[in-house]
């Protein structure tokens, strides 16, 4: 789950990180008397969870009340790559001396975590890697050992950072770690973390993605699960515990499977299609499960046939070709169906679906012909 | 031969008692696997079907001489019954637990490398290990797969190394062990792992090796094939057409920025002389043309 920059600062108050003052507004009215409590000049913030905001008029800096009500008004409802501004985020106004970069995100390849600190921040750090890959000082972090504020400490001046922000600046590393870690984050950026006229470091953004396996452990998170801009659709499917995630194309997709899943949208493609969605039903689908995915495929109008690619492991066969059914009962399935069955139970799923039949419920032997048969159905 | 495990392997479940554990667990006895022990706290003296259980690893093991153990247990106790079984004595763990958190999956793979570096741990979120005939250990239905060899699998995803396993088998064309190494961030094995196993096994003649987008395993994979590997090699890549920034159903299958995208990890296997196929399908006819010319 990825934040909203006010969450994300939120976030990371919770863990001693210094952030500015600030609160949110959703209506003008709101954003008033925010800027009245927290004091001009400030800054006011769309939240969107896109980049470039600053560049799209998402980001003004109001120095009385006709310039917040100014840029409040504006901001508020604008379209920044497809998301249309429903909050705002407002803070006092910081002076900026230098701008630093800062983040924990897990190492991969070496199965670590890694800490990236550079002197040369307010940009994004990928421009900074590729133009200036020798401004990033890398830190690969043991989980067993963690970070210490020793390492901390020789950590900031590897990378540069002026002197009179060094302690400051390593204790908040620290911090940063120790919320990366216990607050079970995929990512935790600060980006620019500031030195201010006044040799104060704070984060002056936040970047944070939290590890959704990780929410049977924090029920704080239940707050951040505000959202107007997420899919309603890939609400739905959460809804009804499915692996949904919403595209552009035509073809609907079941699979039960991750890879099947992903596969599926390949071999699609590769027949002239697109897929409409990616949609995993999981391992040990029941009929149930089979019905609620495709009332959420059906519920997409730019679908216009429906590809169930299955390959039965746990997941048997004749208990999809249930769903399929019990789901043409239920809804009003506009698209035709095609179906592609294989695996545990095969045999018998296919003798379920065969005297239902027809132009629209459609069986294929293969992945690949049942993909070309959908997409010529599709176009 | 066949790697990691075989009919010697004698394996015992944590989790027997769950509805999971239970159901593969049995599902793996009837198989022909040595499944010799159950694990559920509190429920030492019981059996599950025939099959005794005990309090904690280190009394099955000590019981029945067990070396491996499978894994089913929820994702909170997933960390800590993995770090049982190493301390239990397990030198093979197989966990298929899906949805652990990214850092309990870091700390304990780091744990077991410096305090049991003998143990090898397969997953989490993986399908389990086959060696047809001999052992199957984790939710793989055994009958799509066909003993007798040539052909070693190693893969990201479950039911691709169903579709792999089909493919072959409906052609007549076996397999030494198939490997599900998962589709998490931190897997336990990795592809290198398992090729070198393949390609230190004289009856493993070829292997199959389907990856996803996401991390830089397959770019590495790459390097070690071309600097190490002898046998052919058939690959397939999911996720071409996946959007960057999403999970794709596995924790591990995102494209971050423009790393870990399905184009490198072919680029990089080509470069390698890996035979890089758009599609299961069409890595399956290839891996049937490179056994009959064999």
């Amino acid at each position: 789950m990825d934040l909203f920059e006010y969450q994300g600062k939120q976030y990371f108050a919770q863990y001693g990180i210094a952030v500015s003052p600030g609160d949110t507004a959703d209506t003008l009215e709101e954003a008033i008397a925010v800027a009245e409590r927290i004091g001009f000049p400030v800054v006011v913030k769309a939240q969107v969870k896109v980049g470039g905001r600053g560049k799209a008029g998402g980001v003004k800096l109001a120095d009385n009340m006709d310039e917040l009500k100014l840029h409040a008004g504006n901001i508020l409802g604008l379209d920044i790559k497809g998301h249309v501004v429903r909050r705002l985020w407002i803070e006092r106004s910081s002076d900026i001396k230098k701008e630093y970069y800062a983040s924990f995100t897990l190492d991969r390849p070496n199965k670590t975590h890694l800490g990236m600190l550079s002197a040369s921040g307010g940009v994004e750090i990928e421009v900074v890697a590729e133009e200036n890959p020798d401004a990033i000082s890398f830190l690969s972090i043991d989980p067993v050992r963690g970070l210490d504020l020793e390492t901390a400490r020789r950590w900031v001046a590897e990378a540069n950072l002026d002197e009179v922000a060094r302690e400051q600046a390593a204790e908040m590393l620290v911090k940063l770690y120790v919320c990366y870690v216990e607050g079970d984050c995929d990512l935790a950026e600060i980006n620019p973390l500031i030195l201010t006229p006044n040799d104060k470091v704070h984060a002056l953004d936040a970047k944070v993605t939290l590890d959704e396996n990780a929410s049977y452990r924090h029920p704080e998170w239940d707050a951040f699960r505000w959202s107007e801009t997420e899919d309603p659709r890939e609400m739905m499917a959460k809804e009804r515990g499915l692996n949904y995630i919403g595209l552009d194309g035509s073809v609907g997709i079941i699979a039960n499977g991750a890879g099947l899943a992903m596969s599926t949208l390949d071999v699609v493609n590769q027949a002239g299609g697109s897929a409409a969605n990616f949609l995993d039903i999981g391992g040990g689908a029941n009929a149930d499960v089979m019905a609620a995915a495709m009332e959420v495929i059906n519920s997409d109008p730019k679908v216009k046939s429906i590809f169930v690619n299955i390959f039965g492991g746990i997941t048997r066969v004749d208990e999809v070709a249930k769903g399929v059914l019990e789901a043409l009962k239920r809804v009003d399935i506009s698209s035709p169906i095609v179906l592609r069955l294989d695996g545990t139970n095969a045999v018998e799923g296919r003798a379920i679906l065969a005297p239902y039949l027809n132009e629209k419920l459609i069986t294929e032997p293969t992945m690949l012909e049942a993909a070309r048969r959908a997409v010529e159905l599709a176009n | 031969m066949s790697i990691f495990v075989d009919e010697n392997t004698k394996v015992i479940v944590q989790g027997l008692t769950g509805s999971q554990g239970r159901f593969h667990g049995l599902r793996n006895r009837d198989y022909g696997t040595k499944v010799v022990g159950g694990v559920s706290p509190g429920k030492g003296g019981t059996d599950v079907d025939g099959i005794p259980v005990f309090n904690s690893v280190k009394e099955a093991v000590a019981a029945t001489g067990a070396t491996a153990s499978f894994v089913s247990v929820p994702p909170k106790f997933a960390a800590a019954a993995i770090l049982e079984a190493a301390e239990g004595g397990i030198t093979f763990i197989v966990c298929i637990t899906e949805g652990i958190p990214a850092h309990d999956e870091a700390l304990t793979y780091n744990r077991l490398v410096e305090e049991f570096p003998g143990v090898r741990l397969l997953g989490p979120n993986c399908p389990g290990i086959i060696s047809p005939g001999k052992c199957n250990i984790g939710i793989t239905s055994g009958d799509i797969a066909l003993p007798g060899g040539p052909v070693g699998i190693v893969s990201r995803s479950g039911t691709l190394t169903y579709q792999a396993l089909h493919e072959l088998s409906q052609q007549g064309i076996g397999q030494t062990t198939c490997v599900g190494i998962g589709g998490d961030p931190v897997p336990g094995t990795n592809f290198i792992d398992c090729l070198a196993a393949f390609e230190a096994d004289p009856e493993t003649k070829a292997v199959m090796m389907i990856g996803e987008i996401g991390g830089s395993e397959e770019e590495r994979a790459a390097e070690w094939i071309k600097a190490n590997m002898t046998k052919p090699v058939v690959s397939y890549i999911a996720g071409v057409t996946a959007p960057p920034g999403r999970k794709m159903g596995h924790a591990g299958a995102i494209i971050s920025g423009s790393k870990g995208t399905a184009q490198a990890k072919m680029d990089a296997l080509r470069e390698a002389g890996v035979y890089v196929c758009a599609n299961p399908t069409e890595a399956g006819q290839k891996m049937v043309e490179i056994v009959r010319a064999l």
